[in-house]
């Protein structure tokens, strides 16, 4: 039996594997078993605690995972599986295994690129003239992530990712916020991690945290629920000196609320989407709650499952695609409907990415579509930004790509 | 390009002649118009560049920005996409599809701040040996004028690009 690798030893023995006692309320909770995919992940850490984890890097399921961390809510011995299937991963991509990569692995090439490149990208044409940035130094740093990326790769899905960007600089600007925008970051690494792929990781953890450093910034703000986790919780070991200060922009808006002053923009219904890094990898649960609430005219009302307990958007970190992941959007885009709210909210891209491409089901259109937006442009609105819109019902029948 | 032992000068052979850095260039080329397009210009004995490797697919249209994009990060130093003319599509629209693909693909490489010279979607039929040998002759030729692909590094990074931190990767 081949020892455990040094990844997955040293997990084992700083957190909770081994105190593991078989209750299978992990799978039990696992939104992919309990959509009917063969996902378990009580069997892994079982293999993994008997030193067999590498009969898992044969099977189908390790890259399956959707890393939403509904399991670790309910794991009564802190288990703390999220964390391992990371490690696994590493050490199993480490030894030749890949996930499937959706999208033709796509996305992983992009970052792969970004990692190892030596090009100068052209990540800032979305910056109109109305918003007021700093392009080498200053106190806050906004972090755009790679929305640009998303809707060059999928126009099709219409989630112009790109809208959250703007509304987000359009508000610092607002409370008095000139934020450095740069056009050097590189992807923040989240799904190489996540996929197992540490070398890359690290050359972009090294270059992001180089450049935010160079920038002088105490703040950065980000509107991706995948960065923030990232920055906050993996870019640890990389910061050349102190840390800076990492916020979502839902906290950043929940701390100055005060300030804002919204309008009411009419009436609306929305629900939110709790993001899976924010909500339970990162605990910020309420802060985009307050925000909305501050917001009048706007009425808040909560899915079935909704903080700890929200289903996540089974975008996996395109790791992996199937029809279970469909069966989770679809059942989610339903207690979205259920709710009736105008509009779903979201916090971060991927989410509104995935949900959004659900969406496109060729049997299910009308039964699940509903509007959405990020969270950025809701208080946008609210302060004589684009104003938000629900087109309502008939217009989503009409959706470019739905099917009668 | 051995050398063999030159007897006098004039038998020297122009060892110079052959440049350091050929283009490393990749062709995805459709079954039934292109690929068969490049085999006619192979036994029609049309002398072209060697330079690039065919990867066979049934469709242009199957071509996703991730086959370029890979082939890119695996170190190609241009992708060329080769398909049927429209209205010759063996499977009715899909170098219609091709299209749509290529179209996200451009804007992905100049997000990525590669030059958008590196990849290119062509139309060559069955019949086309010389426009396949020629195609091949001028994006050949473009690639060499572009350079080697910026995503290897062979070298420390060139003075007023981005800075690149610590991740030289040379090959």
């Amino acid at each position: 039996m081949t020892p455990s690798s040094a990844v997955v030893q040293a997990y084992k023995v700083q957190g909770h594997v081994s105190a593991c006692y078989d209750c299978g309320k992990c799978t039990a909770t696992c939104p992919i078993a309990r959509a009917g995919g063969e996902h378990s992940p009580r069997r892994q850490v079982l293999a993994t605690n008997m030193g067999q984890e590498r009969e898992l890097f044969r099977g189908d399921t390790l890259f399956h995972c959707l890393t939403c961390s509904l399991c670790d809510q309910r794991c009564p011995a802190q288990v703390g599986y999220t964390g391992l299937v990371q490690k696994l991963r590493e050490t199993a991509y480490s030894e030749g295994a890949e996930p499937d990569c959706p999208h033709g692995g796509a996305l992983q090439s992009l970052m792969r690129m970004m990692a190892t490149g030596d090009t100068r990208q052209n990540r800032l044409e979305w910056l109109s003239a109305d918003l007021k940035t700093e392009p080498g130094t200053g106190d806050v740093f906004y972090w755009t992530g790679c929305t640009m990326y998303f809707d060059a790769l999928f126009p099709e899905l219409q989630v112009e990712t790109l809208n959250g960007t703007r509304s987000a600089v359009r508000l610092l600007n607002k409370l008095g916020i000139a934020p450095v925008v740069s056009g050097s970051e590189r992807c923040c690494g989240h799904d190489l991690l996540w996929n197992g792929d540490r070398k890359n990781f690290e050359l972009l953890a090294k270059h992001n945290t180089r450049l935010v450093a160079e920038s002088g910034a105490k703040t950065v703000i980000s509107s991706c629920a995948e960065c923030v986790r990232t920055w906050r919780l993996d870019y640890e070991p990389f910061f050349p000196g102190k840390p800076p200060q990492i916020l979502h922009l839902t906290e950043f808006l929940a701390q100055h609320a005060a300030e804002l002053k919204p309008k009411a923009d009419g009436r609306l219904r929305v629900t939110y989407q709790d993001p899976c890094r924010l909500c339970r990898h990162l605990g910020v649960c309420d802060p985009p709650r307050q925000v909305l609430k501050a917001l009048p005219g706007v009425e808040l009302v909560e899915m079935r499952h909704a903080g700890a307990s929200a289903t996540c958007c089974a975008g996996g970190t395109w790791s992996h695609c199937d029809r279970f992941a469909k069966r989770i959007q679809v059942e989610r885009l339903r207690e979205a409907r259920a709710t009736g709210a105008d509009l779903l909210v979201t916090a971060c891209p991927k989410c509104r990415i995935h949900l959004a491409c659900a969406m496109k089901g060729p049997n299910l259109g009308r039964e699940i579509g509903i509007e959405m937006r990020d969270i950025a442009e809701l208080v946008d609105a609210a302060l004589g930004g684009p104003p938000v819109r629900s087109k309502g019902a008939a217009a989503l029948n009409k959706r470019e790509g739905a099917h009668e | 390009m051995s050398a063999t032992p030159a007897t006098t000068a004039s038998d020297a052979p122009a060892l110079t002649a052959s440049p350091a850095w050929n283009p490393n260039i990749v062709v995805f080329a459709c079954n039934w118009c292109s690929y068969a397009g490049a085999d006619t210009a192979g036994v029609s004995r049309i002398q072209h560049q060697p330079h690039f490797r065919t990867i066979r697919v049934m469709c242009s249209g199957r071509i996703h920005p991730g086959f370029v994009l890979r082939a890119l990060q695996h170190g190609a130093d241009g992708v060329l996409v080769s398909g049927c003319h429209f209205g010759d599509c063996h499977y009715m629209f899909g170098n219609h599809r091709a299209v749509e693909q290529f179209d996200r693909t451009k804007n992905l490489i100049r997000l990525l701040g590669l030059e958008e010279g590196r990849i290119r979607l062509e139309w060559i039929s069955a019949a086309e040996g010389a426009r396949f040998a020629q195609v091949i002759n001028e994006f050949t030729e473009q690639i060499r004028t572009l350079g080697p692909t910026p995503l290897v590094r062979r070298h420390a990074p060139a003075e007023g690009r981005e800075k690149g931190g610590d991740s030289a990767t040379v090959r």
